[in-house]
């Protein structure tokens, strides 16, 4: 798909986001607005799937680790046809499928793992990709993790077991946006240098500007590393990324838009004619 | 019974391709054969035993049927979250296994205990808890946990387990076993205690009270069954396992009882008491400390029977 249309469908997928939170109350505005680049990139551009298969053995399978990101996972895997658009119509609702988080792959066609605790999709992601070694089958596994998320251990508990294995049909995006819940994400624990620690666990880690849709195509299409390296890219991203006020401030971790900030920032994304 | 366990395993990952074995950097030299037969199927996951439970979960997510093996705390509390989440929320085939269960690693002190691991994996939806009291059992247990559909924990000792002959040896998740028939009291044991409860049923005998004795491998779904027939039947149930008194099966079974009209049976608990051995001791030494003895499961339950029948 063209870089101008893949462009496109990132504008329309924020401005759906924005009207969601703004109807449903949900938070993580700032968050899934940092990764729609990235998911429109996988979802539009990488992935090897049949929306209509959703349970397809051979599928390439991702992970939304970031699972407070759902918000903008759900309208992603809408507009790829898992399910109609207008199941998102009870978004929120008492009794729905539509949470915060996502549900188990069992409740919803397109979700591979039930995130929401962080640290837990790239373990998850990995025994997956070891599962294709083990049934000899050629899918590949993304894991998409939040720049907090790399507090945890177990992601770490992870990366070296994926580089002592030599899994090289596992990808790592961190949506790297410099923040987490309650502060800068390189203030609460030290990150830095984010890049070089994946390298120093073993992985083939490169860093992008995780907005610009032509980097996203290229890393998500590159060929495997001849040296069975699983492969770490490091999204440069801003929160709240699309909408000037949203934008960088971590307010929008768990803001509402009211009526007349959905109205501007439907302005902002062009969605407004 | 962790030979039992590994050759075990290394049969039915013969028979069935989908079993991948993960090991927590435990068992040296014990997964040889496994290795041997199904090497890429075998996976050392390092001392980190977290990642350990979310690898199995996505691998069964992909169709396999993993099995993860490390000593009890490390391969439950200590990753217990991955436990709730990755295999029991998304509802998928693991099978945990906890080596040295309860006081097997007596002498290795209270971080090596696990006292408290039926109790916190009984709780959690769709998990089902298995506790075979021997290597027969826990053979059985183990080819019938790769059958089911959801997670399953199974709480095994260490080595050197007799085992017990049985008057029925039928298996099935969630029925118990009849060791022996008796007419006055019934005894009902969970795990490798099963040798010291058919001991205190002797030492009984010998008083003249006839005590049917139950092996319980499956704590989880309850055998409500032949609860509610012992309950009706006999004025003494006891029930052992070295496991705190708190939240094991005892505590499950009062909790089924609590939601009975009331019953001919009274319930009475041996196990370990809610507190950390502090002291040094061997599994023999730390059972006798909290009489999980033949001798006093038999004295307790002779003067609980007197009490009743005066």
């Amino acid at each position: 798909m063209e870089l101008e249309k893949l462009q496109e469908i990132a504008s329309e997928i924020r401005g759906r986001i924005i009207s969601t939170s703004h109807k449903t109350k949900t938070p993580h505005l700032g968050s899934c607005l940092s990764c729609v680049d990235i998911l429109v990139a996988v979802y539009f551009h990488s992935l090897r799937i049949d929306p209509k298969k959703p349970r397809d053995p051979d599928r390439d399978r991702f992970i939304l680790s970031k699972g407070h990101g759902a918000a903008a996972l759900f309208q992603v895997l809408a507009m790829r046809g898992f399910y109609p658009e207008s199941m998102l119509d009870s978004y929120g609702e008492d009794g729905g499928i539509f949470a915060e988080h996502p549900p188990t792959p069992d409740h919803l066609a397109g979700i591979e793992a039930a995130t929401g605790s962080l640290g837990h999709g790239l373990p998850i992601g990995l025994g997956m990709a070891l599962s294709a070694r083990i049934q000899k089958q050629s899918y590949k596994v993304i894991a998409l993790l939040s720049d907090g998320e790399c507090n945890e251990g177990s992601v770490w508990e992870a990366a070296m077991m994926a580089a002592a294995q030599k899994v090289d049909n596992l990808m790592v995006v961190v949506d790297f946006n410099k923040w987490q819940a309650t502060g800068r994400s390189e203030e609460i624990l030290a990150l830095a240098p984010l890049v070089d620690k994946w390298r120093a666990f073993g992985w083939d880690a490169c860093e992008i500007n995780g907005h610009d849709m032509g980097q996203l195509v290229e890393v998500l299409t590159k060929e495997k590393n001849s040296e069975g390296k699983p492969v770490a890219v490091i999204a440069h991203t801003v929160k709240g990324k699309g909408v000037s006020f949203m934008e960088d401030d971590n307010n929008w971790h768990y803001r509402i838009p009211s009526e007349e900030e959905l109205v501007s920032a439907h302005k902002e994304l062009g969605l407004v004619k | 019974m962790r030979n039992a366990f590994a050759d075990e395993a290394t049969k039915l990952s013969s028979e069935d391709s989908r079993i991948v074995l993960l090991s927590g950097d435990i068992g040296n030299k014990l997964f040889d054969k496994f290795k041997g037969q199904n090497g890429r199927r075998f996976f050392n996951c390092g001392v980190a035993e977290a990642n350990m439970m979310g690898v199995a979960a996505g691998m069964a997510l992909s169709g396999l049927r993993p099995i993860i093996y490390t000593i009890t705390p490390f391969t439950t509390t200590r990753c217990y979250e991955q436990i709730r989440v990755d295999a029991c929320y998304q509802n998928v085939p693991v099978t945990i296994v906890g080596t040295g269960s309860g006081l097997s690693y007596a002498d290795l002190g209270p971080t090596h205990h696990s006292c408290e691991d039926l109790a916190i994996m009984r709780v959690l939806p769709n998990m089902t808890v298995l506790a075979p009291a021997d290597e027969v059992e826990l053979r059985q247990c183990l080819r019938a946990a790769l059958q089911q559909k959801g997670p399953v924990y199974i709480r095994i000792g260490k080595k050197g387990e007799a085992v017990t002959p049985k008057k029925d040896d039928h298996f099935e998740i969630g029925r118990s076993i009849t060791v022996q028939e008796g007419s006055d009291v019934c005894l009902i044991s969970t795990g490798i205690l099963l040798p010291i409860v058919v001991k205190a049923a002797e030492m009984l005998s010998s008083q003249g009270v006839n005590a049917r004795v139950e092996s319980f491998h499956t704590v989880k779904p309850l055998d409500e069954e032949t609860i509610k027939n012992v309950f009706a039947d006999y004025p003494v149930v006891a029930v052992v396992e070295e496991h705190n008194k708190i939240g094991g099966l005892a505590g499950s079974i009062a909790e089924w009882l609590a939601r009975q009209p009331p019953m001919k049976g009274r319930l009475i608990s041996f196990g370990t008491d809610d507190e950390f051995m502090h002291e040094v001791g061997s599994q023999s030494y730390a059972r006798k400390k909290y009489g999980l003895t033949e001798e006093n499961i038999s004295r307790q339950v002779l003067d609980a029977y007197k009490h009743i029948s005066i």
